[in-house]
C-alpha cells in the first residue's frame, strides 16, 4: 500500500490517519503533507496510526517531534494505536528523548588558531626528532663500547637487504642518468666541435654530485620507506613493545644496525652508480660523438683528478645517516592507526630527499670553500 | 606468602590535560593471581604500561620486586626485564620469526646455552602452554589468534620468570579456548609458582582465576581485595559488572 496521509478537520479538531507503511523511506513523503497544515484554529490533533504498517524508531521520532511543537503551540495531541510493536517503539522514543543531548558540533577554528597550532605541532616534531638523535646517540655511546656489543649479524643482513639488493636498480638509473647527460650535452659540444670536452664534463659532475644524488634518491624511496613502514608496522603489532619488556632495547636491535649497515653500504653503491654512469656516457661518446672508449679512458685519466671520487664517495655515510635516521625516525611516530603509516612512510620519504639535498648543499659550499 | 612484589603508591598519570589516574595505591604479593579491572578507558592497560616500564606516570612510586621505577638504573632495569614476562594482547610475536624463534631470542641472547639445550628448553617451553611441537616452525602469520596467545605466553615463560604480566589474556577467544586458557593460567602458577598479573574484561575468566583484585574506577582504587565480599563495594561500576552474580 502507498504511504498515505489522511487529513480531515472536524471543529478545531484535526486528525492525521497515517496509512501504509510509515518509517525511513516513507516519513519524507508525510513531512510535506504535514508542513503544509495551517494549525492556525486548531485545537486538538488526533494521530490515528491503525492503519500504519512497519512503523520504526524514525516514524516514532517523528511523531515525537510532531508532538513536541502542538504542545508549544497549546495544540493537544492524542495518538491512537492499537499495536503493540508500534506502541513500543514509541515509548522507547519517549523515554530515551529527555536524555538526548544534541551531538556538539566541531567549532570552526580561525585561520591565526590553525596557524598557531600547526607551528606548535612543528615545533614539538623537531623537538621529538632531537630526542630522538639524543636516544640514538646514547645508544651508540653505552653498546658501541665493547665490540662485541655491535650486532654483526643484523648488520650484515641489513646490507644485503636495503643496499646489495638495491645495486640491481641504482645501476640502472645511473646507466640511465649517463646516457641522458651525454646525450644532451653531445648535441650542444658537437655545435662547437669540442667533442672531446665531453669526458671532463661527465667525469666532474656525475663523480662530485650525480652519482651521490642519484643513489641517495634510490636509497631514500627503496630502503628508507621500508625502514619507515617495517619498523611502523612493528610498533602498531606491539612488537616494539614486546622487545622492550624482554630487555632488548630496539635502538640495539633494529635501529642502530640499520643505520650502520647503510653507512657501510652507500658509499659502495655511490662507487657502482659512478662507474654505471661513466659507462653511460662512454656509449653515447662512442655513438654520437665518435670517441672511442681508450680515447675516452686516456682523457679521463688526465683531466678528471681523484678528488672528485673522494668527494662523491664522502658524502655517501652521510647521506645514509639522514635516509635510516629519518625512515626509523618516521617509523617510531606511527600510531596505532593504519592511516598514520602511509602517512609516516610517505613522509620518510620526503622529508630523506630534502634533508640530502639540503646536505648536499652545505657540502658544495664547504668543499667550495676549501677548494677542493 | 605475604612478600610484596609490586607497590603501587600515589601513582598519578596525566595525557596532556585528560587525568587517568589520581593516586592509584595497591599492593601485589609473591604467589598471587591478580586482577586489574574496571571500565572501558579507566587506565588498566595504562597501570599495567607503566608497571613493565613501557609508560612514564607523572607522580607517585611503583616498586617492582623491590626497584623503585623512577630512580631505577640501567643496568638494574635489564636485569629486571629478564625476571618478568609480558603477554600482550594479540600476542605481539615477532613476525620475522618463527614460534621456536620467537621463544628462543631471549634464551640465546641472555644465556650461553647450547644450542640443544635451547631447543629442549623450547619444545618443553611450547608443550607447556598447549601447542604442538610441529607448530614450531610456523610464523606468527600463519596461527590463529588462540595460538598466538599461547605462543605469547610461551615466549613470556622462556627466561622462568617470577611474574608475568598479561594483558586481557582471553579477549578474542572462543568461550571453549578462553575457559582451556584460564586453565592453563591456573596449572602454570601451580606448576611453576608464578605471581600473575592480569587485565582482563571476562567475567568467568575472573571468576574462575583470580585471587585478588583491584577495581580502578573514577581515577581512583574503587576496592582492592578478593571477589567474596566485592557486594559491599558501592560503585557503579561494581554493581552493573557484577551485578547478576550478587542475586
Amino acid at each position: 500500500m502507498e504511504p498515505l496521509l489522511n487529513i480531515s478537520s472536524f471543529d478545531d479538531k484535526l486528525s492525521f490517519e497515517f496509512r501504509g507503511e510509515f518509517n525511513l523511506y516513507t516519513i519524507s513523503s508525510y513531512e510535506k503533507q504535514v508542513l503544509n497544515v495551517d494549525f492556525k484554529f486548531v485545537k486538538k490533533v488526533e494521530v490515528n496510526l491503525y492503519k500504519s504498517k512497519l512503523f520504526d524508531t524514525a516514524a516514532a521520532l517523528f511523531i515525537e517531534d510532531l508532538k513536541k511543537k502542538m504542545t508549544s503551540k497549546g495544540i493537544k495531541v492524542d495518538i491512537l494505536c492499537s499495536n503493540k510493536d508500534t506502541l513500543g517503539t514509541l515509548k522507547l522514543v519517549q523515554n530515551q528523548n529527555p536524555h538526548l543531548l544534541p551531538i556538539p558540533k566541531i567549532e570552526k577554528q580561525s585561520f591565526v588558531y590553525s596557524v598557531g597550532k600547526s607551528a606548535y605541532s612543528n615545533y614539538l616534531g623537531f623537538i621529538s626528532f632531537m630526542a630522538f638523535m639524543g636516544k640514538l646517540f646514547a645508544t651508540k655511546m653505552i653498546y658501541l663500547k665493547k665490540l662485541k656489543n655491535i650486532r654483526y649479524k643484523e648488520i650484515a643482513f641489513e646490507i644485503n637487504e636495503s643496499a646489495v639488493r638495491a645495486l640491481g636498480i641504482v645501476a640502472l638509473t645511473s646507466f640511465l642518468i649517463g646516457l641522458v647527460v651525454a646525450y644532451q650535452s653531445a648535441f650542444q659540444l658537437k655545435i662547437y666541435g669540442a667533442n672531446i670536452f665531453i669526458v671532463d664534463m661527465l667525469g666532474i659532475s656525475i663523480f662530485r654530485e650525480l652519482a651521490p644524488l642519484i643513489t641517495a634518491i634510490v636509497i631514500a624511496g627503496r630502503s628508507g620507506s621500508a625502514f619507515a613502514a617495517q619498523i611502523g608496522a612493528m610498533k602498531i603489532t606491539q612488537e616494539l613493545d614486546a622487545m622492550k619488556t624482554m630487555g632488548f632495547d630496539p635502538y640495539v636491535f633494529l635501529v642502530l644496525p640499520r643505520i650502520i649497515a647503510l653507512m657501510i653500504a652507500m658509499p659502495i653503491l655511490i662507487f657502482v652508480s659512478d662507474m654505471m654512469g661513466i659507462i653511460g656516457g662512454m656509449v653515447v661518446s662512442n655513438i654520437s660523438l665518435h670517441i672511442s672508449v681508450n680515447m675516452f679512458l686516456d682523457r679521463f685519466g688526465e683531466v678528471v683528478a681523484a678528488k672528485h671520487f673522494f668527494v662523491g664517495i664522502v658524502k655517501g655515510p652521510f647521506f645514509a645517516f639522514l635516509i635510516a635516521s629519518i625512515g626509523i625516525y618516521r617509523g617510531m611516530m606511527v600510531k596505532d592507526d593504519t592511516q598514520s603509516i602511509g602517512f609516516n612512510t610517505t613522509k620518510s620519504v620526503v622529508e630523506s630527499i630534502f634533508a640530502v639535498i639540503v646536505c648536499d648543499a652545505v657540502f658544495s659550499i664547504a668543499f667550495t670553500n676549501l677548494g677542493i | 606468602m605475604m612478600n610484596p612484589f609490586i607497590e603501587v603508591d600515589g601513582v598519578k598519570t596525566i595525557f596532556g590535560e585528560r587525568v587517568v589516574h589520581d593516586g592509584l595505591n595497591l599492593t601485589i604479593n609473591e604467589g598471587e593471581i591478580y586482577g586489574l579491572l574496571g571500565p572501558s578507558g579507566c587506565g588498566k592497560t595504562t597501570l599495567l604500561r607503566e608497571m613493565v616500564m613501557l609508560q612514564e606516570f607523572s607522580g607517585g612510586i611503583i616498586k617492582v620486586l623491590g626497584h623503585d621505577l623512577n630512580t631505577i638504573k640501567h643496568n638494574e632495569a635489564q636485569k629486571l626485564r629478564q625476571e618478568w614476562g609480558v603477554l600482550f594482547q594479540a600476542g605481539a610475536l615477532f613476525s620475522s620469526l618463527t614460534l621456536a624463534q620467537n621463544i628462543e631470542l631471549p634464551l640465546k641472547e641472555y644465556t650461553n646455552l647450547s644450542k640443544k639445550m635451547i631447543d629442549e628448553i623450547v619444545a618443553f617451553k611450547i608443550n607447556l602452554v598447549g601447542l604442538k611441537s610441529s607448530d614450531a616452525i610456523l610464523y606468527p602469520s600463519q596461527i590463529s589468534g588462540g595460538m598466538k596467545k599461547k605462543a605469547g605466553l610461551a615466549r613470556a615463560l622462556a627466561m622462568d620468570p617470577k611474574l608475568v604480566f598479561l594483558d586481557e589474556p582471553t579477549s578474542g577467544l572462543d568461550p571453549i579456548s578462553a575457559r582451556d586458557f584460564d586453565d592453563l593460567i591456573l596449572n602454570l602458577r601451580e606448576l611453576l609458582g608464578l605471581t600473575i598479573i592480569m587485565v582482563s574484561h571476562d567475567l568467568q575468566s575472573i571468576y574462575d582465576t583470580l585471587d585478588r583484585v583491584a577495581i580502578i574506577d573514577e581515577k581512583k582504587i574503587a576496592y582492592e581485595g578478593t571477589l567474596d565480599n566485592i557486594s559491599s563495594v558501592k560503585s557503579k561500576f561494581i554493581q552493573t559488572f557484577f551485578g547478576d552474580k550478587f542475586e
